[in-house]
């Protein structure tokens, strides 16, 4: 299992367990957890829409790609923390990781 | 006025595919799209990619597909309007429609599709109480035409590569430039970076680093832009212009106000034949949700081909449709 926090918009905070060996992005586990991330454009670093904040781990994950800076680069709220969820494949490099959900709800 | 039994809005591959089930049916296609050319985001997103979920190819790139669907399709001879948003729906005493565009082309049909995808591209709006209010009188979110600026106090907020440009650009027609940025790096092309430290150093422009513009004032037209820095100080400026250059998002656009139901940015349809709330609309591909939902190209294709079956009553209102085979019947064109 893999553990790591999510904080949502309301600053409510639950730890979620994701078995390792799934092809999953962060964004796929926060939308099958039932957070409001709309991810307009299904995970082509299109939309934006599912930005977190990186809390804690954010050395652990694999940096950031061109298309994905890019994207983060147009974003008023982004900042040195931000990442799109939809970039991040869940492995065990998100073990104790806190990710805050930034992206717009509508 | 172009006449058509059915304006599909959209010219993806789901929208294009469309064209080819109705043809099947007997039925004209008109097609929309605000991109200058077919093929929605395969050919303006990821033209060169390959795609390994199309049935009977093992691989396709995205590009091949958008070709194969035009040449599927040229039997029907679908007419197009390409680099245009469509805007406003309106309900004729017969039942059909009128669609207009943002150019004003109005189009006439008995069926209308919404196959749009991930919807128009907008720009991002930053996290401003009253800035809707200014949209107009000071506050826009693109330069259409950098004279209008001339002499004028503006203040340009972001970080990508427009935001530099322009900020360049306009150094030698406003009277004073301010560029807002949250961090102090710019990730844009490092040529227009150096360039922007350079005018800042030479006093042509004000850099405003490590900050976020979070209020805006006037008396009818924009006058005042506040700026809260990382330490949270707050300053304020004197402005005429406030350009937000924010990048651009996925959204509905005109569609949202045309009395669908609408749940999370999606349109929610009825999966016996993906119709929406509104009679003689339908939503396929991307842009409709229902439950157990996939935004594949497949799905969309399934999606088409129900659609038209259920949109040939509204066609053809006295005819019975029989269904049959392509192996069969081969495709009869018209």
């Amino acid at each position: 299992m893999i553990q790591f926090t999510v904080e949502d918009r309301d600053g409510t905070r639950q730890m979620l367990d994701v078995p390792e060996g799934f092809s999953l992005s962060l964004m796929e586990v926060l939308k099958g957890s039932n957070y409001t991330v709309l991810a307009t454009c299904g995970g082509m670093a299109l939309c934006a829409t599912c930005h977190v904040q990186v809390l804690a781990g954010l050395d652990s994950l694999p940096p950031a790609q061109d298309a994905e800076l890019d994207m983060l680069d147009t974003l008023p709220d982004s900042d040195f923390d931000s990442r799109l969820s939809c970039q991040i494949r869940v492995d065990e490099r998100l073990e104790g990781g806190i990710f805050r959900i930034k992206g717009a709800e509508q | 006025m172009i006449t058509t039994d059915i304006c599909i809005i959209g010219a993806g591959p789901v929208g294009l595919f469309a064209v080819f089930e109705a043809g099947l049916l007997k039925m004209r296609c008109h097609l929309i799209d605000a991109l200058p050319q077919v093929g929605g985001q395969l050919s303006e997103i990821y033209p060169q990619k390959p795609i390994y979920d199309i049935p009977g190819y093992p691989a396709i790139n995205a590009q091949t597909l958008v070709d194969n669907l035009m040449d599927q399709i040229a039997p029907f001879h679908p007419t197009f309007t390409l680099g245009e948003r469509v805007e406003t729906l309106e309900k004729q005493d017969d039942g059909s429609y009128v669609i207009t565009t943002s150019d004003g082309t109005a189009v006439r049909c008995q069926v209308v599709v919404i196959a749009g995808g991930l919807g128009c591209f907008e720009p991002r709006k930053p996290d401003i109480v009253n800035l809707e209010q200014f949209e107009g009188r000071g506050v826009a979110y693109m330069v259409k035409n950098p004279e209008q600026l001339r002499d004028r106090r503006v203040v340009l907020a972001g970080g990508g590569d427009s935001a530099l440009d322009w900020t360049i650009f306009l150094a030698d027609i406003a009277r004073e430039v301010t560029l807002v940025h949250r961090s102090d790096t710019f990730r844009g092309a490092p040529d227009s970076a150096e360039k922007v430290f350079e005018l800042a150093q030479e006093g042509r422009i004000n850099l405003v680093l490590q900050s976020n513009i979070t209020s805006i004032s006037g008396n009818g037209h924009l006058n005042q832009v506040s700026i809260t820095a990382k330490d949270k100080t707050v300053t304020s400026l004197p402005a005429d212009n406030l350009i937000p250059l924010f990048g651009l998002t996925p959204k509905l656009g005109p569609i949202a106000d045309w009395g669908l139901n609408i749940d999370k940015s999606a349109i929610s349809v009825n999966t016996t034949d993906y119709a929406t709330n509104v009679e003689r609309v339908y939503a396929i591909g991307d842009i409709n949700t229902y439950p157990g939902k996939l935004k594949l190209i497949l799905c969309g294709f399934h999606e088409a081909a129900l659609m038209c079956q259920s949109a040939f009553k509204y066609v053809y209102p006295s005819q019975k449709l029989s269904f049959k085979y392509t192996t069969v019947n081969g495709v009869p064109t018209f």
